[in-house]
C-alpha cells in the first residue's frame, strides 16, 4: 500500500507533465480561451476590479497575446498563481502563458525548462519600512525582523544582502502578498522586502501610505517577464512578439488612438509591416495578418498599459526610470519586424 | 489388525486450483497481485518515458548545494550557505519539536476534557461539551489561522515595550508577549550546575523509589504511607541545598568599571540614571552578565546595549577600545586588563549553577532569553486544542466502556471518588482510550505541514517548499517528503503500540 502511494503520486505527476507537449496554438484555438497565470492579486499589476474584471499591467500582457489569437482581449481565462505554485501550474500544461511578477533567471530558463518571452518591466528588490522607525538605509536594519514572501527570488537574494554586511535579520516567510501587508501593519514585521514594484503597489494600498517609506537599497536585478513552457518554440514565438509589438508600437508612436487609421497604411514600412499592411509576418506566425493591430488595439501599447496601470498618474506612482524607451534613455528595446 | 486405511493422498491438479475451495481465494488472489503489479510497472514505466521526453531526471544531487536562504527558528547550526540537506533536517526537527509538543499538550487537554465531561457538575460537563464540539467541528487550519491573527492583532508589538512610558511592559519584569512571539528568560548554567543536575536527577529516582517503596509496603503488610509530602520533600530539599551551597559560595563579586571621564564612584542606579543608554563588555555565556544584565535592566531609566565577546580578555581589550561604557569582571581579573578606568561602588555577585537571561528591547526587537515565535505558538496551540478535542471523546468513550458496576464496587469497598477514576477507572479504560489516541497523534503530526500558513519552516516548508520552488525538483522533494512523513507515523504507532501491549488486559 504505501509503494503504490509512492508510485501513485509520481505517476500523477508524470502524467500531468507528459501532457504539456502538444502544440499550445492548436489547444488555444481549440478551447476558444487563453489561460493566462497571474498573481492572486497585486493591485496595479494583476487585480480583479470592482466590476469582477481583472486589470493590470500584466494582465494586460494576456491580453495582448488573446486578442493576437483569437481576436478578442476578454477570452482569458485568468488563473490565479502564488509563488509556490505558478511554475507547475505552467509545467502540468494548466496555464498557457504565465504572466506573474516572475524574475527571469537562469536557473528557471534552463533547468525548470520555461522559456522567457521578453521583459516586460525591469524591478529590483526594495524594503519598505514604517517611518516612524526613522530607518534611512538598508544598512540599518541590524536585528530588524524581515516579511518576505516565500518562494521568490527575494527570499535569496535577501538572504545574500544581509550576509554580505554582515547584519543578522529575522526572516518571518508568507505565503502571500496580502498576508504579508497584514503582518507588516500589523508590526509583526519591520521591513517588508520584495520588487520595488510590488512596494510600491501595496503602499498605494494602505490606509496612509505617507506613513511608509521605501529605501533606497536595491538589492537585486529583477528582469520581469512573461514565460512559456519549453518545447513549444511556435508558442513562444507568438508570445514574445506579441510583447514586441507593444513595446515597438510605444516606439513608433502607434497607439490605441491612432491604429485605425495607420492600419490604413503609412509611408513607415516597419509600421505598416507591424499592422500588416506589408509583408507576411503575420502568415510566418501562423496568425492572420491583424493580430498586432489587435494585440495594441487590446489595451494600447508598452508606455499606454504603463502609464494606465502603474504610471506616475495612478496611485502606484512608479516612474519609467528603466523601463522607458532606448531612445529615451530606457532598456526598452524591441527587435526590428521584418 | 486394522482395516481402515486412509484414503490415498490426492495429487495436486492444476484444476483445483479454480475448482477446489481451498485454493480457489489464494488464485484470485495471485492474479489480483499481478494485476496491480503490472499496473505500477505501466504508471512508473510512463513516468520514466513522459519525464525523459520532457527531459528530465530524476536526481538528487541538488540536496547537497547551498540552500541560500534563511530559516528563522534553528535548533542545530544552519545558515544560508548550508545544503538542501541541512536545511530539510532543520525543518525535520522544527516538524518533530512542534509535533512532540503538540501531542503532549493534546494529550493534557484530551485527558481533563474527557474526564470533566463526565463530571456530576452540571456547568463542567457542559463547558467540556462546548470545547469538544467547538474545537472538533472547525478545521484545524481555520484554528491555526484565528489563533495567529489574534497574537499578530491583540498583542503589542516590540516597539509598544520602548520609552520611559512604554504603552507595555514585561510580565512580572521577565517574560515579554509580543506579536512576534513570547519572550522567556533563559537558564545560563554556571559554577556547579552539573552537580545541581546531577543531584536533581537523583531526586527525581529517588522520589520513584521511595514510592515504589510505599507501593510494596502497602500490599505486603498494609501499611500506608505518606506519598505526596515524602516525594516532595524528597525532590525539591537535596537540590534546594546544593543550590543555596553554590550561590552562597559563588566567590568574590564583580566590581563594575567604568571609562574614567565619565565619572565613577557612585552607585550603579545613580550611574544608569546619568548615563541612560548603557552599553556593557559582556562576556558570552557568563552567568555574572546575566546578573549584571538584570541588575543594569532594574535601574530606573536605564536602556541596555551590549557587546558580546567571546571571553573576558576580549572584552576588557572591547572596554580598552571604547568600544563600550561598561565592564563587569571581578577584581583579581580586572587588574591585569582593565587600564584607564573608574569604578562604581555597586558590586555585583558572581552567579549561581544557573542564572536567568532575562530577554530585553535592544534595537528592533528582544534580545536574550528565548524566543518563542508566534508561529510556532500559533501552531501548536491550535493543534493541541483541535486534537485535544477528539481525544477528549476518547477518553470520554474509554471510562464509559467501564461497566458501572466497577466503580459502584470501588465505592462500596470505601475508596474516594478520585482514587475509583485513578486505581480502578482509567487503569481499564486504557487499553480502549490508547489505540484511537495513537491515530490521533499520526493526525497531529501529519496535520502540522499546514505550518506554511503561518510561516513556520517544518518539513513542509523547507524541503516541500523553498528547497523545492528554488531547485523546480518537486518529485524528488515530494518523494523524500513522503519518505519522512511515512517514517515518522510508522514511528510513532510503533511506540504507541509497544506502549498499548504494556497496558492491555493480561490473559491467562
Amino acid at each position: 500500500m504505501k509503494t503504490t502511494l509512492i508510485l501513485g503520486t509520481l505517476t500523477a505527476v508524470g502524467l500531468t507533465a507528459g501532457a504539456a507537449a502538444a502544440a499550445t496554438l492548436d489547444d488555444v484555438k481549440d478551447r476558444g480561451k487563453l489561460n493566462c497565470g497571474v498573481t492572486t492579486g497585486l493591485v496595479g499589476f494583476a487585480a480583479p476590479d470592482a466590476n469582477g474584471e481583472w486589470q493590470g499591467f500584466d494582465v494586460a500582457v494576456c491580453r495582448a497575446v488573446a486578442a493576437a489569437v483569437l481576436g478578442d482581449p476578454m477570452a482569458v481565462e485568468f488563473v490565479p498563481t502564488t509563488g509556490k505554485t505558478r511554475f507547475t501550474a505552467l509545467a502540468s500544461g494548466e496555464i498557457d502563458l504565465l504572466a506573474r511578477n516572475t524574475t527571469w533567471t537562469f536557473s528557471r530558463d534552463v533547468d525548470l525548462k520555461f522559456e522567457f518571452v521578453g521583459i516586460n518591466y525591469y524591478d529590483g528588490q526594495g524594503f519598505m519600512v514604517p517611518k516612524a522607525l526613522g530607518v534611512s538605509s538598508a544598512k540599518e536594519l541590524d536585528g530588524a525582523t524581515v516579511c518576505i514572501q516565500t518562494g521568490t527570488t527575494t527570499e535569496l537574494n535577501l538572504a545574500d544582502f544581509f550576509r554580505v554586511n554582515n547584519i543578522n535579520y529575522e526572516p518571518v516567510p508568507i505565503e502571500t502578498n496580502a498576508e504579508a501587508q497584514q503582518q507588516y501593519l500589523a508590526g509583526a514585521c519591520d521591513v517588508y522586502t520584495t520588487d520595488a514594484s510590488g512596494l510600491a503597489a501595496t503602499r498605494a494600498a494602505f490606509e496612509d501610505p505617507s506613513a511608509h517609506v521605501i529605501l533606497p537599497e536595491i538589492i537585486s536585478k529583477e528582469p520581469l517577464g512573461p514565460l512559456v513552457r519549453h518545447g513549444d518554440n511556435d508558442w513562444g514565438d507568438i508570445a514574445r512578439w506579441t510583447l514586441n509589438a507593444l513595446i515597438a508600437a510605444e516606439e513608433y508612436g502607434i497607439t490605441s488612438a491612432n491604429i485605425d487609421e495607420l492600419a490604413n497604411g503609412t509611408n513607415n514600412p516597419e509600421i505598416n509591416r507591424i499592422l500588416g499592411t506589408e509583408g507576411n509576418l503575420g502568415e510566418m506566425l501562423g496568425l492572420d495578418a491583424d493580430w498586432a493591430k489587435r494585440a495594441i488595439k487590446a489595451n494600447g501599447n508598452y508606455g499606454e498599459i504603463f502609464a494606465k496601470n502603474i504610471g506616475e498618474s495612478t496611485p502606484i506612482g512608479l516612474s519609467r526610470g528603466l523601463n522607458a524607451q532606448w531612445t529615451n534613455g530606457g532598456l526598452m528595446y524591441s527587435p526590428p519586424f521584418r | 489388525m486394522t482395516t481402515v486405511t486412509d484414503p490415498p493422498a490426492e495429487s495436486f491438479r492444476l484444476s483445483m486450483l479454480l475448482n477446489d475451495t481451498r485454493y480457489r481465494s489464494l488464485t484470485f488472489q495471485a492474479i489480483a497481485l499481478l494485476c496491480l503489479i503490472a499496473f505500477m510497472a505501466w504508471l512508473g514505466w510512463n513516468l520514466i518515458q513522459n519525464l525523459a521526453a520532457a527531459g528530465l531526471d530524476i536526481s538528487f544531487g541538488f540536496l547537497g548545494e547551498p540552500s541560500g536562504y534563511d530559516i528563522n527558528q534553528r535548533p542545530i547550526p544552519y545558515d544560508s550557505q548550508s545544503s538542501h540537506m541541512r536545511a530539510a533536517i532543520v525543518g525535520m526537527l522544527n516538524t518533530l519539536i512542534v509535533a512532540g509538543l503538540g501531542c503532549i499538550t493534546a494529550t493534557i487537554f484530551g485527558v481533563i476534557a474527557g474526564v470533566l465531561r463526565l463530571s456530576n457538575n452540571w456547568i463542567v460537563r457542559k463547558l467540556m461539551a462546548v470545547y469538544v464540539e467547538m474545537f472538533r467541528n472547525v478545521p484545524v487550519l481555520i484554528w491555526i489561522l484565528i489563533i495567529f491573527s489574534i497574537m499578530s492583532v491583540a498583542l503589542p508589538a516590540p516597539s509598544a515595550f520602548r520609552g520611559a512610558e512604554p504603552d507595555s511592559s514585561m510580565l512580572f519584569g521577565l517574560i515579554a508577549l509580543t506579536n512576534r512571539g513570547v519572550y522567556v528568560p533563559n537558564a545560563i548554567p554556571g559554577a556547579g550546575a552539573m552537580v545541581v543536575t546531577a543531584v536533581f536527577l537523583l531526586s527525581l529516582v529517588g522520589v520513584w523509589a521511595y514510592r515504589r517503596y510505599a507501593t510494596k509496603k502497602l500490599y505486603d503488610t498494609g501499611q500506608l504511607l505518606p506519598m505526596g509530602w515524602p516525594s516532595l520533600v524528597i525532590l525539591i530539599v537535596p537540590t534546594l541545598l546544593v543550590w543555596m551551597f553554590f550561590t552562597l559560595g559563588s566567590g568574590t563579586p564583580n566590581r563594575i568599571y567604568v571609562p574614567s571621564d565619565l565619572g565613577g564612584d557612585v552607585s550603579l542606579e545613580e550611574y544608569a540614571a546619568e548615563q541612560g543608554t548603557i552599553n556593557l563588555c559582556s562576556v558570552a555565556g557568563e552567568p555574572s552578565m546575566a546578573v549584571a544584565k538584570r541588575r543594569i535592566l532594574r535601574a530606573e531609566g536605564a536602556t541596555l546595549r551590549s557587546e558580546t565577546y567571546p571571553n573576558a580578555q576580549a572584552a576588557a581589550k572591547g572596554f580598552a577600545d571604547g568600544n563600550c561604557d561598561m565592564l563587569v569582571l571581578p577584581e583579581e581579573a580586572a587588574a591585569s586588563l582593565v587600564g584607564q578606568s573608574a569604578e562604581l561602588t555597586t558590586h555585583l555577585r558572581r552567579g549561581g549553577p544557573f542564572e536567568l537571561e532575562v530577554p530585553y528591547l535592544a534595537g528592533f526587537n528582544f534580545t536574550d532569553g528565548v524566543q518563542v515565535r508566534g508561529s510556532l505558538i500559533a501552531l501548536w496551540f491550535a493543534l493541541a486544542v483541535y486534537t485535544g478535542a477528539f481525544i477528549a471523546e476518547n477518553v470520554r468513550a474509554g471510562i464509559m466502556a467501564i461497566s458501572r458496576g466497577q466503580s459502584e464496587a470501588a465505592a462500596a469497598l470505601g475508596l474516594r471518588p478520585r482514587r475509583i477514576m485513578s486505581l480502578v477507572i482509567l487503569p481499564q479504560a486504557l487499553r480502549v482510550i490508547i489505540p484511537p489516541v495513537i491515530s490521533q497523534y499520526l493526525n497531529l503530526t501529519k496535520n502540522s505541514s499546514l505550518a506554511i500558513a503561518v510561516g513556520y519552516m517544518d518539513l513542509t516548508g523547507t524541503l516541500g517548499g523553498i528547497t523545492l520552488n528554488q531547485t523546480g525538483r518537486a518529485i524528488e522533494s515530494v518523494f523524500l517528503l513522503m519518505l519522512f512523513y511515512l517514517a515518522i507515523s510508522l514511528a510513532i504507532s510503533g511506540v504507541m503500540n509497544a506502549y498499548n501491549n504494556a497496558v492491555r488486559l493480561k490473559e491467562r
